[in-house]
Parts: structure tokens; C-alpha cells; sequence
């Protein structure tokens, strides 16, 4: 793996403005992305990770909007360009995979005019052959056959859709790859398949790839990194093995002992309590109240983002005085 | 059986109901076509001799006398053949010939303003709901909303009112001046224009909100899906996106609608036609039914069907075109 920054978020912040006060969906989030590396990141729904994956490509809908921070993809910071640059930028540098749901693809076109759509908007001297060529190509690579070109979406199951959504988000090769919780919405036999052709492609294109999703035993499979997000912060970025081996923040220890094991037979133990309403966080970690040991600095102080190894970060005050 | 032979059958079906229920409404009612024209006639004190044998005679005449399936077997295949009978105010015409003449007319009108309204209306509402639209589209619901309110005649004596009475800038009211001689001349056709300008502004702003309003609002409800989002993502230009992926998929139950509609347009163009004096086809009703001319009123109405049921058919058509999920 390289150490190339494919994407470097500093600082984001994306805020819903309600009536009377603005809601921190995305609350300071910094992180890097490696080029070929896969990224996961996990959160409770309402964690803020989906608005998180939608600011990326500046693609959030109002009342969201980004408050502050940058998102530099390759040399520009993609938050200063203006639409028509954005516009450029997107797919051709940084594509997307929605969640497996039914709805993503236009459902009056067929599957090879959804394709040649985004080469159109982005190069212009291709011909016609280039285009269905390129377009079969993807197709043989995603498992699908070139028959699917001609087909309607509705008549494709969920995982062939899906994987038309993967072999869609390649057409330009960007250099980064944003997956929305990509196997959701499918049976757990055509996850493994997505996921399987989801990492082929990502390792064919040495691409970086963020894979959102909140399902711990498919991110263990398939991610490098992991990081987890916890009422619109980021709480503990660590390198998969050791997160599953060695959890540092409480929360991440919560979530793993909440995961069963056929290696020990142990209690399942939950995580006590619901997440706080983004409306109302409680004061310092947001994290304290189901905390089981949580201290009295924990209440008055948000911990930050600290470098607590080589690769790991955790905002913990416990954890960061413990290893002090 | 395929989608199109199903349509087909379909539009049979309605076609010969509505000619039945044609044939069986003014039978409902008591007596006979013939001893109600003597009736009248005795009423006025005209004195009518040897009535029995008068009736009976015009009753073979007109076959009254065979049994009423046969009748029924008669008018069907007379019908469908397009025979339907002379018009009793314009004796000697028939009237088919009658609605041949009406025809041009209304479905120049009722085609060109209609097709306006839905065409601008529909645009004007896929902008309404677009974000990236001008703000001052938004300036324009309120008038859309109070368009769609009222009724086509209404705004007829309106327009009537204000542009061919106070300002004198269009004709009150016909197809062409009345002097002149139809032709295919220059100045004709602009003669024409000029007079269906009102009827067909009035065609046009009426519908204008309906569609809008209709269109807005399957527009909004496409904006929050995932497709959009996706086709944003991929980097499109605002104009294909706009109308390759949201207007193509808003359109869908326009389409819908538009051939629900139709049936309305054509009887809200009636009273357009009747406020403006123009000889289409609504006029032609108007008048038959002024002058009880039966035979005329059943095939006008008859026609009406018809057309309606054409028109429903065609979009029927086109319909899977449009949405690929539609043929099973």
C-alpha cells in the first residue's frame, strides 16, 4: 500500500439548519485516504456518515450545508471550485456507489445509456465504438453479461443492479470511490459477490475507496481501515486488524464485544442507552452517558481526534491519559 | 396477448358500449319520435288526418315497426359505418356531413390549445420545482392555482370582455370574418388566427395551471429520488439531467392524466365554442340541441366518444414508449 493521499478531509463540517438552530450532522471531521486503500466507516444511522459521504462530492441537499473545512482531492480543495468545475471533477475524479436499493438507476433508460451518459459529460472526442466497447468491457468485469447493456433496470435483480452501480462508478477510473452502504438492501450471498467484485475493481484501479456501512462483519472482510463515527464526529480511525484485535475507544470496544464470536461462547452485551439526539448532545463526549467509564472530565470536555500510535487515532480522554 | 392487440379491443369495446347506450336512452323514454312531431303539430291546432295510418307509415319508414334487436343490429352497423342519419335542422344535410364541416374547426382549436397548455404548462411546472430554476418562476403559483380555478367559459367571457369589447383589438367572435370566402390564402389564415386567438387563449390559461400544478408536484417527489442523485453525482450537465432524467420520469403520469383529461377538454370546449361563436363541433351541439335535432345530438355525442376514446387510445400507445416497465 502506498502512502499517496488520494483525499485529505480537514476539518469538515456540515451543518442541517432547522428553524431555530443548526444541527451538527458532520462535526469536524478530519481523516486521509490512501491511494489504494480501502477505507470503512462505521456509525449508528443519524451518525452523520451518509451526509458525510454526500459532502464529499458536495452533493448534500439544504437544509444541509457545509459550514467550514476542506476536502482536497488529488491538489484542489474541492469546496473552493465553482459548479461547472465541480461538475467536471465529479465521476471523473471521484465516483460514487449508492446503497443497493432498487432506485438509483433511471428506470426509462436503458443500462448502456445510463453509462455512455457520464462519458459523455466528461470526454468528448470518444466515438460511439469506443464507447459501447468500453462499456461491455466494464460489464464482463463486474460479472454481468453484455446483454444487460440493452436492458432496462427493472429487469435486473438487486445484486445485477448493484453491480451495473459498480461498474458505472468506474467508467472514468476516478481516484477515489465512495460506497454507500453498497450491500445494503441485499441477501447475505449477494453481498459477499458485491463486495468480492466491489474489491477486484477497487484493486484492478489501485483506487482509494470509502466504503460506508454498519455492518462490522463485512467491513472486517473488507476494509483496511476503519473508522467510527459517533454523533457526527469521528471517534477512533484504526487499522482494521488491530481495531478488531485491540479496540481503543470504549465505544469501538462496545460495538466488538456486541458482535458474536464462534471462536468463545460469551454473553452478547449491547451498548447501553440510544444515541443523543443531534438537537440536544449532552456536554463533552457525546459519548458519556452510555459510557462505563466515563469520568468527570468527560462530561465538561470534548475529546479530541489524538494520535494515539502510529496509525491510530482515538478522542478519548481515558485513553489518551492512560497511554500517557 | 400483446400489450397493443389488448389496447385494441379495449378501444372496440368502449366504442360500440357508447353507441349502444346511445341507441338505448332516448328509447327509454315514452312514445315514439313520430307521435311527438304530431303531437306538437296537434298542439300548435293543426288538425292531422288519418294520424294512425300516418304513423304507421313513418314508422316503417324509419324501421321503428321491426323489433328492437333488429333496430339495435340496423343502427349498430349503420354507426360503425359512419352512416349516422340526416340532421333535422339542416335537412337536407346528413349529419355526418355536418360534423365533417364542424371538424377543422375544433380540432384545429382544441388540438393547437391544448397541446400549448399541456406543452407550456408541464415545462413551466418540471421549473417550478427545479431548484437551479429562476426564483421569480416561483412568483407564478399563486397565478397557476387561481387559473386552474376557473372554468374555461368564464374565462372566455373574461377575455371576450376585456380584448374584444374594452380594447377592440380581436374579434368578439366566429371562425373568419363573415364576408370572406374560405380559402388557403395568406390573409384567410391570418384572418383565422386572429379569430382563434381568444377561444384558444382561453383553451390554453385555463389548462395551464392544472398541468403546471400537476407537473410541480410529481417534480418534487422526484427530487428526493436516488436516480437524481446518482445522474448529479455522475457529473451531467443541468440540462440533461433536468430533462433526461426528471422531466422524462415526472412526465409519466402527465402523460396519464393528459388522456383522463381529454374527455373534459372536449366538453369544456363545448361552451368555449358556444361563448365564441365558433362553428366547431360544440356549436353544432349547442344548436342541435336548441333545435332538438336528435339525430345530430346522438351523433355529435356519439363523436365525442369517439374521439375520446381515440385519444385514450393513442396515448395507450405510446405509453410503453415512454415507460419501458408498462409492457407485460
Amino acid at each position: 500500500m502506498t502512502q499517496d493521499v488520494s483525499l485529505q478531509v480537514n476539518n469538515l463540517r456540515v451543518h442541517y439548519h432547522t428553524q431555530d438552530q443548526a444541527v451538527k450532522a458532520v462535526d469536524d471531521v478530519t481523516f486521509s485516504l490512501y491511494a489504494g486503500e480501502r477505507l470503512g466507516i462505521v456509525g449508528e444511522s443519524g451518525s452523520g456518515k451518509s451526509t458525510l459521504a454526500l459532502a464529499l462530492m458536495r452533493l448534500h441537499k439544504p437544509p444541509a450545508k457545509i459550514e467550514g473545512g476542506e476536502v482536497i482531492l488529488g491538489e484542489t480543495d474541492i469546496l473552493k471550485v465553482n459548479r461547472e468545475q465541480m461538475r467536471q471533477v465529479r465521476w471523473s475524479e471521484i465516483s460514487f456507489i449508492p446503497q443497493g436499493s432498487m432506485n438509483s438507476l433511471n428506470p426509462v433508460m436503458k443500462i448502456k445509456h445510463q453509462m455512455s451518459d457520464a462519458i459523455k459529460a466528461h470526454q468528448q472526442g470518444w466515438t460511439q465504438q469506443k464507447i459501447s466497447d468500453r462499456i461491455s468491457d466494464l460489464l464482463g468485469r463486474v460479472g454481468l453479461s453484455n446483454s444487460i447493456a440493452d436492458m432496462y433496470p427493472h429487469e435486473l435483480s438487486g445484486g445485477m443492479k448493484q453491480r451495473v452501480c459498480i461498474a458505472l462508478a468506474i467508467v472514468l477510473e476516478p481516484r477515489a470511490i465512495i460506497a454507500d452502504e453498497p450491500t445494503s438492501a441485499l441477501d447475505v450471498v449477494v453481498q459477499r459477490v458485491v463486495i468480492q467484485t466491489l474489491n477486484d475493481i477497487q484493486q484492478q484501479l489501485n483506487a482509494a475507496m470509502i466504503i460506508i456501512g454498519h455492518d462490522m462483519g463485512l467491513m472486517a472482510q473488507s476494509v483496511d481501515r476503519l473508522a467510527v463515527m459517533y454523533a457526527g464526529k469521528m471517534v477512533d480511525v484504526s487499522p482494521v486488524s488491530s481495531f478488531f484485535n485491540d479496540p481503543l475507544h470504549p465505544y469501538s470496544q462496545l460495538l466488538i464485544s456486541s458482535l458474536p464470536s464462534p471462536d468463545e461462547k460469551r454473553e452478547l452485551t449491547g451498548i447501553p442507552g440510544m444515541q443523543p439526539s443531534l438537537l440536544d448532545l449532552p456536554s463533552g463526549c457525546a459519548f458519556h452517558p452510555r459510557c462505563p467509564i466515563a469520568v468527570e472530565k468527560c462530561r465538561q470536555q470534548i475529546p479530541p481526534l489524538r494520535q494515539i500510535e502510529e496509525s491510530r487515532r482515538t478522542a478519548c480522554h481515558l485513553v489518551e491519559e492512560k497511554l500517557r | 396477448m400483446p400489450y397493443f392487440v389488448r389496447r385494441l379491443i379495449m378501444f372496440v369495446v368502449v366504442v360500440i358500449f357508447a353507441a349502444t347506450l346511445n341507441f338505448i336512452i332516448p328509447r327509454l323514454a315514452p312514445g315514439d319520435p313520430i307521435s311527438s312531431v304530431l303531437e306538437e303539430l296537434r298542439a300548435r291546432g293543426q288538425t292531422v288526418q288519418a294520424e294512425d295510418d300516418i304513423v304507421a307509415v313513418y314508422r316503417e319508414r324509419f324501421g321503428l315497426d321491426k323489433p328492437l334487436h333488429e333496430q339495435y343490429i340496423s343502427y349498430l352497423v349503420n354507426t360503425l359505418q359512419f352512416d349516422l342519419g340526416y340532421s333535422i335542422s339542416y335537412f337536407p344535410q346528413t349529419v355526418e356531413s355536418a360534423l365533417l364541416n364542424a371538424l377543422p374547426w375544433t380540432i384545429g382549436l382544441l388540438a393547437v390549445s391544448t397541446f400549448m397548455a399541456f406543452a407550456l404548462g408541464t415545462l413551466l411546472g418540471a421549473l417550478l420545482a427545479w431548484p437551479r430554476a429562476p426564483q421569480f418562476l416561483q412568483g407564478l403559483i399563486p397565478l397557476f392555482m387561481l387559473l386552474s380555478a376557473i372554468p374555461y367559459y368564464l374565462l372566455a367571457l373574461l377575455l371576450m370582455y376585456v380584448f374584444g369589447f374594452l380594447l377592440k383589438v380581436l374579434p368578439l367572435g366566429g371562425a373568419y370574418t363573415s364576408a370572406t370566402v374560405p380559402s388557403l390564402s395568406l390573409p384567410f389564415i391570418l384572418d383565422v388566427i386572429k379569430h382563434g386567438i381568444l377561444p384558444g387563449l382561453s383553451i390554453t390559461l385555463a389548462g395551464l395551471g392544472f398541468w403546471a400544478l400537476g407537473m410541480r408536484g410529481t417534480m418534487v417527489t422526484i427530487q428526493g429520488e436516488d436516480y437524481l442523485t446518482l445522474a448529479e453525482a455522475k457529473g451531467l450537465r443541468d440540462r440533461r439531467i433536468f430533462f433526461g432524467y426528471a422531466v422524462r420520469n415526472a412526465l409519466l403520469p402527465q402523460i396519464t392524466a393528459l388522456a383522463i383529461a381529454l374527455g373534459s377538454v372536449a366538453s369544456g370546449a363545448v361552451l368555449v365554442e358556444v361563448v365564441f361563436n365558433y362553428p366547431g363541433v360544440g356549436w353544432l351541439l349547442y344548436n342541435a340541441l336548441r333545435s332538438s335535432d336528435y339525430y345530430l345530438i346522438q351523433g355529435v355525442a356519439f363523436f365525442l366518444v369517439l374521439t375520446v376514446a381515440l385519444a385514450v387510445l393513442v396515448v395507450d400507445l405510446i405509453y410503453p414508449l415512454l415507460d419501458p416497465r408498462i409492457v407485460r
